[in-house]
């Protein structure tokens, strides 16, 4: 079957170009709507760079709940013809595998998960490389030496992005601390702004946040501290707080991975991309952040960028002070993808 | 000079109150169609897709079954409840009991065959989920504590059990530290009916739903829970059981969203997982409403709000409709219908004066 399939797919594609020209059609399943000017804001603005591409269609769902309703969701994208299917949140990860089993030629990618199909693969990016960054420049600014971080639900993908933070933060400032408060939500503004305003009335001075609404960043900039956004750019909604952000720039990939579909080249993998491709960046600093903390943390942009520097690499020690990584060791991609504790100088719980 | 007037109707109306939630329904799609032509969108064939994609070929039907069966179980529940002026709000949290209450049989006897396993995975959602619908019915009765409170309140303290027990003891630590149970066993899953994609819980929706009738129609209980529903000083005059019947019906209520979330854990989930809690038993509240109470209109309006919801999704994808449109929909459904039900309840008369 794995030997027939690139055969069966290149028929299949001369047939589809020489009967029928018509589009390819890539479908989009989002978590959150996409105005929500974070998460899918982002995965929407690579849709949208996909949409510019000949000879493909595209379109979405979103607001999709997690479990049985996005199974729904995705099936009825494949009924309908879709070629291509991503979907963008991890609880999407079982039922878009079910779905890939009932329709074998479309293909289907699961963002931020860990589970492949022959015609299923996963992607996500390495947005802790940015977060990294973003800590560089919270550590730096802040006073109290207390930064405050609104997350979202205490799984791996938070965790690493939190631990990632807190070792850049360290970087330029040891006595620093992450303080951290779960919302489990990825969205409800209301309920994020709260949890910002619970962080600064225990003396945090930046926020910084996993969440998809920019409600933090505005708790933030009432009090008249700074924040560190996340998925986009949201110095829009807080321009006297917003240091920068951990971004998301997703265009290049999706129009990449369209490509190879188109090509026939495509094949089922783990993408894991990071600063060295465009998926992940930070966005352009506040006129605040002086310019020598813009350079060190540009310098190290590059050095990630580049490779030569992982942003987990020992010794790192964890809440108890018990060293996890030897010095000199880098974290494997297994151990961050399955990253389930917390690194010294963070406050906080995984529950 | 005319003077319009409301004059309560002494007969019930009947099939009017059919044409009055025709037209009601009709009224919210003309809303609709002008808020799609404000945006741009063809009216018309927008909300003729929304019609078709929902009920338009088998697979949509499935689609919609499926999504109704949670939507109406909870539904029913606290329909029941609403009959006796006990206002049970709390039907998500008894639904997240329920849910925790199947998942421990299914992870405590995965050996069990079948025709124990899934028997003991009903009574445990049952207990568990009734559980949390007798504590605010106590509550209310020895304590005389605001039950639409208390119920809300439980909600939380339900989804956080819930969540305690997936992010901690309950993880499979093949997750990768992602919050959901362990796969059930396939012992523990509740089969599909033939190739359709509907599971057996339809049956159950199916045995529950005429029972209610039965019971509220043909027993004395239940003649009493209308009675007491309607005037409580004068059934508690007559001697009615009132404190009985409110345990009762909560615990009911709680078992029959304990039900849903059995089904959903097992059928549709096949494990436990944060993201279970989807909002039924909220939409459980709008659905018991839009159906004035009965059992049987609501079996119906669960399957047309879900078939709504479903239909809405292909309006997102053929026409990029925004999500919140459905919303929005829904609470003029809503709206018109309640609002006609003044029409079913009262005439409107004209008089000359002066």
């Amino acid at each position: 079957m794995r030997k027939c399939l690139p055969l069966f797919l290149l028929a299949f594609l001369a047939l589809g170009s020489t009967c029928f020209a018509e589009d390819m059609k890539v479908g989009f399943v989002y978590v959150s709507p996409v105005g929500d000017a974070g998460y899918s804001y982002a995965h929407d603005q690579g849709r949208l760079a996909v949409e510019a591409m000949d000879g493909v269609t595209t379109s979405f769902v979103e607001s999709v709940a997690e479990g049985q309703d996005s199974e729904r969701v995705i099936m009825n994208m494949a009924r309908k013809g879709y070629d291509v299917i991503f979907a963008t949140s991890y609880g999407y990860m079982d039922p878009m595998l079910k779905v890939a089993k009932d329709f074998p030629k479309v293909k289907f990618l699961h963002c931020s998960g860990y589970k492949n199909a022959e015609n299923m693969a996963n992607y996500f990016g390495r947005i802790y490389q940015a977060r990294y960054l973003t800590g560089m420049v919270a550590g730096a600014m802040t006073k109290s030496n207390v930064l405050g971080y609104v997350a979202a639900f205490p799984i791996p993908e938070v965790i690493r992005g939190i631990n990632a933070f807190t070792l850049g933060a360290q970087a330029v400032n040891p006595d620093v601390q992450v303080r951290v408060v779960w919302t489990k939500t990825w969205y409800d503004p209301a309920t994020e702004k709260e949890a910002g305003k619970s962080l600064l009335d225990v003396g945090c001075d930046v926020i910084a946040q996993h969440q998809d609404s920019p409600g933090p960043q505005e708790a933030a900039q009432e009090r008249g501290v700074y924040s560190v956004g996340y998925n986009t750019d949201m110095s829009a909604f807080a321009p006297k707080s917003h240091l920068t952000a951990a971004i998301w720039n997703w265009g290049p990939f999706y129009t990449e991975m369209v490509q190879q579909i188109k090509d026939g080249t495509w094949k089922s993998d783990f993408y894991w991309y990071g600063l060295d491709k465009g998926i992940v960046d930070i966005a352009p600093f506040g006129e605040m952040v002086p310019a020598d903390v813009q350079k060190t943390v540009l310098d190290k942009k590059a050095e990630i960028a580049s490779g030569a520097y992982q942003v987990f690499t020992g010794p790192i020690k964890d809440q108890a002070g018990v060293e996890k990584v030897a010095a000199g060791t880098v974290m494997a991609d297994g151990d961050l993808l399955g990253f389930n504790w917390f690194v010294q100088g963070v406050v906080g719980t995984l529950e | 000079m005319l003077q319009l007037s409301a004059v309560r109707r002494q007969e019930p109306l009947g099939w009017g109150s059919c044409l009055v939630f025709l037209a009601a329904l009709a009224l919210a799609f003309v809303v609709s169609g002008l808020l799609l032509a404000m945006q741009g969108k063809p009216p018309a064939s927008a909300l003729w897709l929304l019609v078709h994609s929902a009920f338009g070929s088998g697979y949509a039907l499935e689609d919609c079954l499926i999504k109704a069966i949670p939507i109406f179980l909870c539904s029913l529940g606290v329909g029941l409840t609403f009959r006796l002026q006990i206002w049970n709000i709390g039907a998500e949290g008894q639904f997240a009991l329920g849910a925790v209450g199947a998942t421990w049989a299914a992870l405590t006897f995965p050996d069990w065959p079948w025709y124990t396993l899934l028997p003991t995975m009903l009574i445990c959602a049952s207990l568990t989920g009734s559980l949390w619908g007798i504590i605010p019915a106590v509550l209310r009765l020895k304590l005389r504590t605001n039950e639409i409170i208390v119920t809300l309140m439980l909600n939380y303290v339900g989804i956080l059990i819930l969540e305690y027990l997936v992010y901690g003891a309950w993880k499979d630590p093949g997750s990768f530290g992602f919050p959901m149970t362990s796969e059930f066993v396939p012992a523990a899953v509740v089969a599909r009916i033939g190739d359709t994609r509907l599971n057996w819980g339809l049956l159950l929706c199916l045995a529950v739903g005429v029972l209610m009738t039965v019971f509220l129609r043909s027993t004395r209980l239940g003649f009493e829970l209308r009675a007491c529903g309607e005037n409580v000083r004068a059934a508690r005059y007559a001697r009615m059981p009132y404190s009985l019947l409110v345990i009762l019906v909560m615990g009911v209520s709680g078992a029959l969203a304990g039900w849903a979330g059995f089904l959903e854990a097992s059928a549709t989930l096949g494990r436990l997982q944060p993201s279970i809690m989807s909002g039924y038993g909220y939409t459980a509240i709008v659905v018991a409403w839009l159906a004035n109470l009965n059992p049987l209109i609501i079996a119906v309006s669960s399957f047309l709000l879900a078939g709504l919801r479903v239909g809405m999704e292909s309006l997102q994808l053929d026409l990029q409709i925004p999500a919140a449109f459905g919303a929005i929909m829904e609470g003029f459904i809503l709206l018109a219908v309640l609002a006609g039900g003044f029409f079913s309840r009262y005439r409107l008369h004209l008089r000359r004066i002066g």
